[in-house]
């Protein structure tokens, strides 16, 4: 598939070298011809040792800059050699890379695709406020959006031309800065988001938190998030 | 006002001026940093040592109470300080931040280019 060759996969890892070299081994087995880079966010294990191992390209911040800035850096890195496209997985393991090609197939009609965990396929589920605050953003990000949009925080997207030359120079570091912020920023930038349903793999290690006063802490974060991404000045794509 | 407390206002606020001026005179300080201080340290030595200037100011803009007035524009002087420091975090911020990708840039292709060096460097030297 000519696509998987200007295609970069960036991974942001953070202390990850238990999880990272199954991942970069399985994403390289099932999209044949394409590059992983991994973006060694300023770990203090031996995740770039493993991960260069595994056959990726490492990047290492000298200190962590969160997923927002380890992204900003992967865009960076796609601009200068020559990648049209960026798909970002998490280096955990919980998605499945054999859902990528659907991602790059919708490129073709959108910009930004994201992989959506409650859209219909796997059993992954949260429940309770953390659940609510989920889809009050959603449908939030979905009017700014223009689109029918189910899960926007999810860490399993994929990023067209147009997108990761907009986010290579504006991609932000904020807090929640890679979820609701860059698509704020790319939908009012021009951009068209889509979504695909991905079924999502038990996490490594950890539970997703159901605590209820974190869930509010989480959704009035996400809102003031909102709010900042909103006041900004809109940035608008060349080309 | 007994004399004691106008010596005291008058030294807290010249050796207050003098430090500014010192820092300044050092580099320790840029002069953006330096200016709120420096009008906050003038302000206060005029006001310790002709105190009338402060009950004229407070007739003039209603207030009854001099020393509110000092509290007022102490705060207000105080507030636009933290601001600015605020604001110039976050340019440093950024700037570490872009460096920081810099440096990953950099570093990554100086171990392609080493990598490719060492490569063809080896063939010759097992001729050797």
């Amino acid at each position: 598939m000519p696509l998987l060759l200007d295609t970069l996969v960036v991974m942001p890892a953070f202390n990850e070298e238990e999880a990272v070299a199954a991942v970069i081994k399985e994403v390289l087995s099932t999209l044949p011809g394409v590059r992983c880079l991994v973006v060694n966010d300023g770990s203090t294990d031996r995740t770039a040792q493993v991960a260069r191992e595994a056959g990726a390209t490492v990047l290492t911040l000298p200190f962590n800059l969160g997923v927002g800035g380890a992204m900003r850096l992967g865009f960076q890195y796609a601009v200068e050699n020559g990648f049209e496209r960026v798909v970002q997985i998490d280096a955990d393991g919980q998605h499945n890379p054999s859902n990528v090609p659907n991602l790059l197939a919708q490129l073709e009609n959108a910009d930004i695709v994201i992989g959506a965990r409650f859209a219909g396929t796997g059993d992954y589920d949260v429940t309770g406020p953390r659940k609510w605050a989920m889809k009050i953003l959603a449908t939030i990000i979905s009017r700014i959006a223009r689109t029918r949009l189910t899960d926007v925080t999810s860490g399993f997207k994929a990023a067209g031309p147009r997108a990761v030359r907009l986010f290579a120079v504006n991609y932000p570091a904020e807090y929640l800065g890679d979820t609701i912020e860059s698509l704020v920023l790319a939908s009012r930038g021009g951009c068209t988001v889509v979504q695909v349903p991905v079924a999502m793999r038990p996490r490594a290690g950890g539970v997703p938190s159901q605590n209820p006063m974190k869930s509010a802490v989480y959704l009035g974060r996400a809102a003031m998030a909102l709010v900042i991404a909103l006041w900004r000045t809109p940035i608008s794509v060349r080309g | 006002m007994n004399p004691v407390s106008y010596a005291f206002a008058i030294a807290a606020a010249a050796i207050a001026l003098l430090a500014i001026i010192e820092m300044l005179r050092r580099q320790r300080f840029r002069e953006r940093h330096a200016f709120w201080w420096l009008l906050a340290a003038i302000l206060s030595l005029v006001v310790s040592i002709f105190p009338s200037t402060l009950e004229w100011a407070s007739s003039v803009v209603g207030v009854e109470v001099p020393s509110n007035l000092a509290f007022f524009i102490s705060i207000v002087i105080l507030f636009f300080v933290t601001v600015q420091h605020s604001s110039e975090l976050t340019t440093l911020e950024e700037k570490t931040r872009v460096l920081a990708e810099h440096v990953a840039l950099v570093e990554q292709r100086l171990s392609v280019l080493t990598d490719s060096v060492e490569r063809s460097s080896q063939p010759s030297e097992s001729i050797k």
